[in-house]
């Protein structure tokens, strides 16, 4: 018997979907049905998103986040997604990677935020560990204090889902649109958001380097099944994750004089 | 050391409450617990809904709560709401089935409750029930402790 593919077999499935620019209000969609109705585990791996958009966290106030009035001047798309944490925006330089898994795909991986994050920084520092100091700090994935990676998740009864927005590059101006949020991180000790991030581009090969490298990580946790976008069963389901309308984002920023 | 200890265990049988040394977290003695660590408060045909003091300990610092509308019928075992700590949303399951009488709508500006006072000012749910019967499916705070410690213990 071959010992190689015997280890494979006590692996579990993961399907692997990966995607080129699809719509990150798109994906947030797919996730958000997979999680709900479906039992697999999941890979959703989208490179870039066709044009720049914020995408909040569930408990997301616009007036706190974000700068509305240049917002709405440019017409910039804002999400309010179904996961919590902090707010993003996001471009085609982004890369997309999201993992949804059953309770048991992890052995005695307790479902609470703290342990399943712990859990993908070890994944990642597996898949990171050529191309500098990879750490996981408060929840954020950083080479040494310069963030690269914002981090948010969702757990239910039995299944969790950690997605992650990884700053392959970004525009400057657009991170204009975002305010400095009220909680923030210690080890940004004060810093603008330009100042504590940092571009992948800088320090990772290319962007294939990155998700073979991610990829080949997450083979040693489950075995992969490459699915195509168009062969997920869609499964009725409403998603949360939403567009803010024109009237709701100026409701804000009248009630709140911001 | 010792003393201490003797005299915590006589002021949480006083106080109604255990305690497990492992983690300390407070389990009372007059609720029943789900093992998706929620409690109910029974009083006649209805309930009171929240989240362990474990439960919220796990978490961490609650940031969000977000509540079901008052008259929506909630089922045993199904999510009705959600908490926000560290980045992540986390289901509530509903431990009882019955219609939502009351929400507890300090949480919209106090999340915080939930850590602070898990069996009393936090309580997110109230509940008509349904189906009184559930409730013997719920363990004691005997055996919800005794769960806590073994769940524990396997991570």
């Amino acid at each position: 018997m071959n010992l190689n593919n015997a280890k494979k077999s006590v692996l579990p499935i993961m399907n692997l979907v990966r995607m080129q620019g699809v719509p990150i209000l798109d994906q947030l969609h797919l996730e958000e049905r997979l999680l709900r109705c479906d039992l697999k585990n999941w890979c959703i791996v989208n490179v870039g998103t066709p044009q720049p958009t914020i995408v909040m966290g569930i408990s997301g106030k616009p007036s706190e986040l974000i700068n509305i009035k240049s917002v709405i001047h440019n017409q910039v798309p804002v999400i309010r997604r179904f996961t919590g944490g902090g707010t993003v925006i996001v471009d085609k330089e982004t890369i997309f990677v999201t993992l949804i898994c059953n309770r048991e795909a992890v052995p005695l991986l307790q479902l609470y935020p703290q342990p399943i994050m712990s859990w993908t920084g070890t994944l990642y520092q597996d898949a990171l560990r050529d191309f500098g100091k990879f750490s996981l700090r408060e929840n954020d994935y950083v080479f040494d204090n310069l963030k690269f990676g914002g981090n948010a998740q969702s757990i239910t009864k039995n299944k969790w889902i950690h997605h992650t927005s990884f700053l392959w590059d970004y525009d400057e101006r657009n991170m204009e649109y975002l305010k400095h949020p009220q909680r923030t991180p210690k080890y940004r000790s004060e810093r603008s958001h330009i100042e504590f991030l940092c571009r992948m581009k800088d320090i990772i090969p290319s962007k294939s380097v990155f998700i073979e490298k991610t990829l080949n990580s997450l083979q040693k946790h489950f075995v992969l099944q490459p699915i195509k976008s168009d062969d997920i069963s869609n499964a009725p389901y409403a998603p949360s994750s939403r567009l803010l309308t024109r009237q709701e984002l100026e409701h804000d920023l009248l009630s709140t004089g911001t | 050391m010792a003393s201490r200890l003797l005299w915590a265990s006589r002021a949480a049988s006083y106080l109604r409450i255990s305690t497990f040394n492992r983690a300390f977290s407070t389990v009372l003695k007059d609720l029943k617990y789900a093992e998706t660590h929620e409690w109910v408060k029974v009083d006649g045909d209805s309930a009171t809904v929240g989240i362990t003091d474990h439960a919220q300990d796990h978490l961490g610092d609650v940031v969000y709560v977000e509540l079901p509308e008052v008259g929506v019928t909630v089922g045993q075992g199904a999510n009705f709401g959600a908490v926000e700590s560290v980045k992540a949303t986390s289901d509530i399951i509903s431990p009882v089935s019955g219609k939502v009488v009351e929400v507890n709508d300090q949480l919209s500006e106090a999340p915080g409750l939930v850590n602070g006072s898990p069996y009393e000012k936090g309580w997110i749910i109230k509940v008509k029930l349904s189906d009184e019967g559930e409730l013997n499916s719920l363990m004691d705070s005997d055996k919800y402790t005794k769960f806590c410690e073994e769940e524990d213990t396997k991570h």
